[in-house]
Order: structure tokens, then sequence, then C-alpha cells
């Protein structure tokens, strides 16, 4: 079996595993376990050479987003060990939980490698069902009525995404005739140049939304904030980090297909329009809030927002800010949902004002959250930093009237959240409700994730900056 | 193919009777009736995927439409008909946009699904554009439904619709790939979510299926 399949049918069966094992300790640990083992074989795909494996296909569009979800599933996994005791579940809720988590990791993985688009659809769709479980976990009227939006939503988000690519499929009828290659995403991309350029256009719309719905694109975003605050806190690191990229990345093969036929609506000025309204829909909101993980859920929308505009404008240059985006925001979204969850656990709110003065009470932990916070408001010399000055100095180059709606979403974003960052870490500590958990399992997830933000943003190696320009090379 | 032959004449008698029965679901007053429609709806999208089958010579739609046959048309309509019974639900429908702005609603969308598909697909087979068309509408229709009415049983139903719109399309686009999976995968989302709310419902979580009453769980507690 080639090892793309490997790292997707792995968690798969490591969820069977752990949907069987009743003791706490034991699943904990065997989630670890597995999580490391996928995350090695997402790093063994360096290995393989380029290419297709039956219906998956690596390129260098997914290979960094496979491991960036392999290291986060290991981190997560290390993070939820410490801190599911604290979510309070009974054994069946504890094995469905890690079997969802597997589930998750591992449809995510398939999405990003299927090279069928059909799977790919399939793949999207699984991760939506182990998301929308994990949700609803905790089975609070919260966290239903949660998950019933992220249901709902999504639900007819990926109905209509299959529209999408039925008609992509009947836009290149003429030319495939039968068998399962007339969804491969390379067959289309080479086609596309003979399709009808109407049926692509009709097809783009329908996946661009489609998909843009599981991507959190405003206006579809509205199950995210509440998805991300109801779940288990190691649910919204992955659904962050990870499923946003899978949707947005389906997004972008679907621009690539399209964008190659001349005679298509430009599909990146699509793209351009609902990632500029995300980011300026997410700077105004991020001042009403008051939960802190919807806080960083809105703020997920805002950067989602930015990496569709660096992938709208195109090029290589902003295909490749839009790559280090997508990355830098998985890696600092995440870092700062664990220290949010550690302390809102430990607070016994998720409230932001009853959160504060962490860097008094628990320096480790609160310098943590505040580095993490200054990362995702894109101060240098973090990797969104190094991301944003790559898309304002794009934009300047080949849009200028971008510039003014861009620098008023930035600047208005980092404020607000420099505020948090004050509310929640300087100051006088507040009453803890509990005692603390397990420290080092958050810090130490934390301060790997800031690492890699802090060594990718001062600078790429030789061979990575070769895979992330030939991978801006593919979205077109 | 073109109008006046019988694969074609067949196809669009089918996709015209799904679409009829999209806007019977939005016009009945009471669950029951709903379910009812839809159940009908699933038996029709059978024989519209079974004659396709036979008409591209593609075995493997006949699965497709036996699935539907036995999941959408028998067993998901008993399951809520059920359910209904089960928890004396089958009161008249609520909605948030009246039975008459709806169906105008309906009619407009039917006329946009059809100037939308027909002008682009000129160069596509006149059966397949067709099809999409019905397709498409019976989609949209599938999706005002999930916006127009409160009860959470209803916009699982205006859900099924719409993936019966999108079952229709992809049957009807002659050589598809991966049909039968495609369809199962959706079958699945359909049937976890229908049992999701039966559990809920007789765990007592869902003290009603009115979603109107959720609706103040926004968690962003003042």
């Amino acid at each position: 079996m080639p090892l793309p399949w490997i790292t997707v049918f792995l968690p798969w069966l490591g969820a069977a595993i752990l949907a069987a094992i009743p003791q706490e300790r034991l699943a904990v640990r065997a989630n670890v376990a597995i999580s490391a083992l996928g995350c090695l074989c997402t790093l063994g795909l360096l290995a393989v050479p380029g290419g297709e494996q039956g219906w998956t296909r690596i390129d260098a569009l997914n290979l960094p987003l496979v491991i960036l979800g392999g290291v986060i599933g290991l981190t997560t996994s290390i993070f939820s060990a410490g801190h599911v005791r604290a979510e309070g579940f009974d054994t069946l809720r504890l094995r469905g939980y890690h079997a969802a988590f597997q589930i998750f990791l591992g449809a995510q993985a398939l999405a990003l490698l299927a090279d069928n688009l059909g799977v790919m659809w399939v793949a999207i769709e699984i991760a939506t069902l182990a998301s929308v479980t994990m949700v609803a976990l905790h089975g609070t009227p919260a966290a239903l009525e949660a998950a019933w939006k992220l249901f709902l939503l999504c639900g007819v988000g990926i109905a209509l995404a299959l529209f999408g690519t039925i008609i992509l499929y009947l836009a290149a009828q003429p030319f495939v005739g039968h068998g399962d290659h007339g969804l491969s995403w390379v067959v289309l991309r080479g086609l596309a140049a003979r399709c009808d350029p109407g049926l692509l256009n009709l097809a783009f719309v329908f996946l661009l939304v489609g998909y843009g719905t599981k991507a959190g694109l405003v206006p579809l975003h509205a199950w995210l904030p509440d998805a991300e605050a109801e779940g288990p806190v190691a649910i919204t690191a992955v659904l962050s980090g990870l499923l946003l990229n899978a949707a947005l990345h389906a997004v972008l093969r679907a621009k690539a297909i399209v964008g190659s036929n001349p005679g298509t609506i430009a599909p990146g000025h699509l793209l351009l329009g609902f990632g500029l309204a995300s980011v300026l829909l997410a700077a105004f909101s991020l001042w009403r809030r008051r939960d802190a993980r919807r806080f960083f859920a809105w703020s997920s929308i805002g950067h989602i927002g930015l990496a569709a505009t660096a992938f709208g404008l195109g090029g290589l240059a902003g295909n490749l800010a839009g790559l280090l985006h997508m990355i830098g925001h998985s890696l600092s979204k995440s870092a700062v949902f664990f220290a949010v969850g550690h302390a809102a656990q430990r607070k016994g709110s998720q409230q932001i004002a009853a959160i504060g003065g962490l860097i008094a009470s628990d320096p480790a932990l609160g310098w943590g959250l505040a580095i993490a916070i200054a990362a995702v408001a894109g101060l240098p010399p973090f990797l969104l930093f190094a991301s944003e000055f790559l898309l304002v100095v794009e934009a300047a180059a080949r849009l200028p009237w971008l510039l003014a709606p861009l620098l008023v979403g930035l600047v208005v974003t980092a404020i607000a959240k420099i505020g948090v960052l004050q509310r929640l870490c300087l100051g006088a500590p507040t009453p803890d409700a509990r005692p603390p958990g397990p420290v080092l399992t958050t810090l130490g997830p934390l301060w790997v994730h800031l690492g890699l933000c802090l060594l990718l943003g001062l600078g790429l190696p030789g061979p990575l900056r070769a895979l992330f320009d030939a991978a801006a090379r593919i979205p077109g | 193919m073109s109008f006046g032959q019988l694969p074609y004449d067949v196809a669009h008698v089918l996709g015209g009777a799904m679409l009829l029965l999209s806007c019977m679901l939005l016009y009945q007053r009471r669950v029951a009736a709903v379910i009812t429609a839809l159940a009908l709806q699933g038996g029709v999208l059978a024989a519209a995927a079974a004659w396709q089958g036979y008409v591209q010579g593609a075995p493997q739609l006949f699965l497709t439409a036996l699935m539907a046959l036995l999941a959408k048309a028998v067993l998901i309509p008993l399951a809520l008909r059920l359910l209904v019974r089960r928890f004396d639900l089958d009161r008249t429908v609520e909605t948030a946009l009246g039975i008459g702005a709806s169906m105008l609603a309906g009619i407009a969308l039917v006329a946009l699904a059809i100037l939308v598909v027909l002008p682009v697909t000129g160069g596509a087979q006149a059966v397949a554009r067709e099809d999409l068309a019905l397709a498409l509408s019976v989609v949209l229709l599938g999706m005002l439904m999930m916006i127009t009415r409160r009860n959470a049983i209803l916009q699982v139903v205006g859900l099924m619709s719409l993936e019966n719109g999108l079952i229709l399309a992809a049957v009807g686009v002659a050589g598809m790939p991966l049909v039968v999976e495609l369809s199962t995968a959706a079958l699945v989302l359909v049937v976890l979510v229908v049992g999701a709310v039966f559990l809920l419902m007789i765990r007592g979580e869902f003290a009603s299926t009115d979603t109107g009453l959720v609706e103040r769980h926004r968690g962003e507690a003042e």
C-alpha cells in the first residue's frame, strides 16, 4: 500500500481501536501514539516521489499542508492528553471523542491528498461529520445548537460543492469519456482549456460557495464561531487549524482548473471579494466579543479571509503569501487555543473578563499566550507577519486600491487583539475556580508551535523555499 | 436525443415530477403530509436513477436506484413518521415565511435555475442540460425549505430533498464516475442526522424540535 494511503488509513484504523478502549489512561496514550505514527507518516511523504497513486496524488501544494496536519494532530493529541479529564466525559463520550478525533485527522489528510475530486468531496464530508460529532459531544443545549448549525450550514455547503463537482465533470465529459479519471484533478486541469467556459464558471461558483462555507468565508461563516467555542478545546485547535485549510485547499484546486481556461470569468476576483469581506467583517466583529474562544474563532475567519485575498490576487508572490498565511495561522492559532483552553478550564469560564493576569499567576503560560496572540495579530518576527507583509507589498504593486481596505482590516484586527492580550495576560490575576490541570501538556505544544512560527518567520531554508515556490505555481 | 424520443421524454417526466414534489413540500401545512411528499420524491428519484441506468447502459445506477428506493422512499420516511407519532409533533408547520410567499420565492428560484443553467450549457447534450436545470431547481427549493422552516425535522426534510436534487443531477450526467460512492456518502449524511435527531429526542435533550427555541443559546452571555 502506498504511503499516502497509509497516512489516511492509519488514523482510521486507530479510530476503530480507540472506540474499543474504555480505560481513560490507556485511551489517552494510544491516541498520542497513533497521532505520533500519523505524524511520522506525513513526514515520510517527503521521501515519496510526487505523482499519482490511484486516487491520491502528492504535489508541492498539498505536501506542506499534510505535514502541517500531522504535526498539529500530534501536538493536539498531547494537549488533549492533559486536558481531556477536565472535559468531564463519561466512558462512552470519551471513546467517541478519541475515535472522532482520529477519523477527522484521516479525513483531512485524504481531503488534501485526493486527486479525484469525488474522493476529495467524500473526505470533506467525513471530516464534517466527525467535527459535528465532536462539537456536539458535551450535549449541552449550547453545544447541540452549535453542532446543529455546523451540520445544517456545512451540509448545504458540501451539497453545493457536490453540485459544482458534477457540473465540472459535465464540462469535461465530451473529452474524458467514462471512468474514474473523469474527476481526476490533473486530467481536468489539462482539459480545462478545451471545456465550455460557461459550464466552468457555473461549476466554480458552486464549488467556491460550497467549500467556502467549510472554509468559513463571509457571508457563509455563521457556523464557525459557535462550533469553535462550544466543542472540546482540543477540537477547536484542529477545526481552526486543519479543517479550514482543507476546505480552502479544495477551493484552490477548483480555481486552478477553472483559471486555466482563458474564457472564464477570473476566479481570483471572486475569491478576492469573499476574502476581503471576511477580513473586514472579522476586524470589526472582534471588538464586540466577550467570549475568548469566540474572539479567536472570529480571528480565524479574518485570517482565512486574508489567505483567500492572497490567493485571489494570485501570481507567484500572492500564492506564496497565501500558503504561508495558512501555515502560520494554523500554527499560531492552535497555540492560542491551547493556552486559552487551559486558562478557561482553570478559571471556570471562557469569558474574557473572567480570565486575567495570567502572566502574574503563571508566567510560562501567560507569556506563551501573550506571544501567541502577538503572533496571531501579525506582529514581527513571526510567520504571519512575513505573509501579511508579502501580501501587502504584492497588493501595492498590483492592485493599489486594495491597500486601503486591507490595511484598515489588518490594523483594526491587530489593535483588537493587542487589547485582548492586555486583558488576558497583564494586570492582576483573576481568581481560579479549579486547581490547574497538568501544565506541561499545554506548555509543550504551545511553545513548539511558537518556535516553528518563529523559525519559519525568520527565514525559509533552501529546500523548503523551493517546495513553497513550486506550490505557489499550482493555483495559478 | 431530443424531444419526442422515449429516453428523453421519460427522463424529463421523472425530473419534472421531482420538481413538482418539491413544490408540494413547500406548501404542505402538516408535518405528516410533508413526509409523504418526501417519500414520493424518493420513489421518483429511484425511478429516475433506474431509467438513466437503463438508457445509459450503466448497471451501477441500478444500485443507486435501489438505495434511493429503500432508504429515501421507505426507511427514512418511516423513521420520521415514527418520530412524529411518538412525540406528537403533527402540528401545523411553523414557517418563518408564509406559505404563499414561499411558493412565490420557489417560483422565482426555479426561474433562476433555468435562466442560469440553460444559456451556459448550450454545448452539452439536451437531456443533460435540462435535467441539470430541473435538478438545480430541486436543490434550490430544498434550500428554501431549510431556510423558511423553523422545525428541526422539516429542516432535515429540506436537506434530504436537496440531496435528492443532487443525485438527480449526478445520474443525469452520462458517465459520471463514482455516482454510487457519492450517493452513498450523501445518504450516510442524512441517515446520521435523522439518527441523531431521533436519539436526542428519545433522551429528551431536544425538548422541542423547534429550532426557534434554541436560538437563545448563542453562548455570548451578557
